[in-house]
């Protein structure tokens, strides 16, 4: 008989096995309950608070590793596909004016931006091809072209909005809005877009202007900027009313 | 009296139980988010032999829709999938548990003629600790499906922040496939885990939930090839 084995009689045996099947039982009690508890916490944003808070601790966490050094892939200019696939219309508007169109950026209360179309062509170009991924799961290489983010802010003088936490982009209609930390648009892959490859942007692809975030899935990739502003607060989000995580960082 | 013999540690059980459950929302939330985006099929050319998943499936889970309910159940759960798989990793090879789990140099051999037995198409096994070849084969790959699951999940999550990782595993799209089809083998290992343990009947159920299994007594002395010789002679002695 080796130290594993042991003689024991059959009322040990039945009360060491009713013993481990009790704190087993209350166990898978507490999995179910557990679950069922989960289920039931307030909704933040759609989503329980408890998954809430820690997707909000994700975001921290991989927000310290986020670093400009890490770029996302590129490709050469002949991976790019010629049909680029074209994925939700929220705040595209048909009644949308483009003759009048202007980026407006709202500096401080009171201290408001207008920027032409033709003024935002004017500044460093920057194209770039990469591999758009939605957060469907779905991916697609495709090439954009226009002025980094970062130039642009520089240009217009955005320095002390650019030391915020966050950005906040709107389309005309107010239909779309997305909120963005700001090292991530401030990232040298971000653009703001408006040739699609080679060619001015599509109507339903954010003429006259979008924004390009490599970084980010893209829920973030606003169609059609109508406006931005900067904030130390969680700008609004459309896809995070809708459960989904704030971040959305790749 | 019973004999019992020391089967699983405390330490095993509790990291095998909690694993289940997890597992178990990882694959469920991982369909939830499968959905959105069910590119994946078994066949060639336009020939379909097995969609994943068919309508009838989506449908009767309830799962279409709920894609911002399965990343959010998903990228927080994958943290005790994380810790609990680190720990068992992490106890396995400090109590020296992991002798009795990898396979030796033997298990390939063996783990075929285990088969054979197991599909009553051979008798008898070859002399084992506490876990056959088979089963060494078993539990070492699913430890390493798991790491692999770690390591492809966490680089179609970042695949910008892990892109090193990401161009290793064949890129993002291809990473998204090996994803899919870890979580296709665990199911599969679940499958036949299932059955054996039904097969290997209660005390050894019983054996992972209070850690011992009892040793059945050795078999009466009735007709044996060996009795015949030995019992004769025996009763001879007595008649003297």
């Amino acid at each position: 008989m080796t130290d594993k084995e042991k003689i024991i009689s059959e009322k040990q045996l039945r009360k060491k096995t009713i013993i481990s099947f009790s704190v087993f039982i209350v166990m898978i009690a507490f999995a179910i309950f557990g679950w069922k508890w989960l289920h039931k916490q307030p909704q933040e944003n759609e989503a329980p608070r408890p998954l809430r808070k820690a997707l909000n601790y994700n975001e921290g966490l991989f927000g310290k590793f986020f670093s400009n050094n890490h770029l996302a892939k590129t490709f050469p200019l002949s991976a790019a596909v010629k049909h680029v696939r074209v994925n939700g219309d929220e705040g595209m508007s048909a009644d949308f004016d483009a003759s009048t169109w202007k980026l407006k950026v709202a500096k401080t209360p009171g201290d408001t931006l207008f920027v032409t179309l033709d003024e935002i062509k004017a500044l460093p170009k920057t194209e770039i091809v990469f591999d758009f991924k939605c957060i469907e799961g779905w991916s697609q290489v495709t090439h954009w072209g226009g002025v980094k983010f970062s130039d642009f802010a520089q240009k217009y003088g955005l320095n002390e909005q650019t030391k915020m936490n966050y950005v906040g982009l709107i389309t005309p209609d107010k239909g779309y809005y997305v909120g963005i930390d700001m090292p991530a648009i401030m990232h040298s892959q971000t653009l703001l877009c408006y040739e699609m490859n080679g060619k001015p942007l599509p109507m339903n692809q954010g003429y006259p202007l979008r924004l390009i975030i490599p970084v980010k899935y893209g829920i973030k990739h606003l169609k059609r900027i109508g406006s931005i502003f900067f904030s130390n607060e969680r700008p609004p989000d459309y896809w995070y009313e809708r459960g989904y995580d704030y971040y959305a960082g790749l | 009296m019973k004999k019992i013999v020391k089967k699983h540690p405390l330490a095993i059980r509790w990291f095998h139980w909690i694993n289940f459950p997890v597992i178990a929302v990882m694959v469920w939330s991982g369909l939830l988010i499968y959905w959105a985006n069910d590119v994946y099929k078994v066949g060639w050319g336009d020939k379909t032999i097995l969609k994943f998943f068919p309508d009838s499936f989506y449908k009767a889970l309830h799962i279409p829709f709920r894609l911002a309910e399965g990343m959010s159940l998903h990228f927080v759960f994958m943290w005790f999938f994380t810790i609990n798989g680190f720990l068992y990793v992490l106890y396995l090879a400090i109590s020296g548990e992991w002798r009795l789990i990898f396979p030796n140099r033997k298990s390939l051999k063996e783990s075929w003629q285990v088969v054979l037995h197991d599909l009553h198409l051979r008798k008898g096994m070859p002399p084992q600790k506490k876990y056959n070849a088979a089963q060494r084969i078993a539990y070492t790959g699913v430890i390493i499906m798991g790491i692999g699951s770690l390591l492809t999940g966490l680089s179609i999550y970042k695949p910008v922040q892990f892109h090193t990782l990401c161009a290793m595993l064949g890129g993002y799209e291809w990473t998204r496939a090996e994803h899919f089809i870890l979580t296709i083998l665990f199911t599969l290992f679940f499958l036949l885990h299932i059955i054996q343990v039904i097969l290997a009947g209660w005390n050894n159920f019983r054996g992972m939930v209070t850690g011992f299994e009892v040793v059945p007594p050795p078999p009466p002395p009735t007709g044996g090839g060996t009795m015949e010789i030995i019992s004769p002679s025996n009763e001879l002695k007595t008649d003297d």
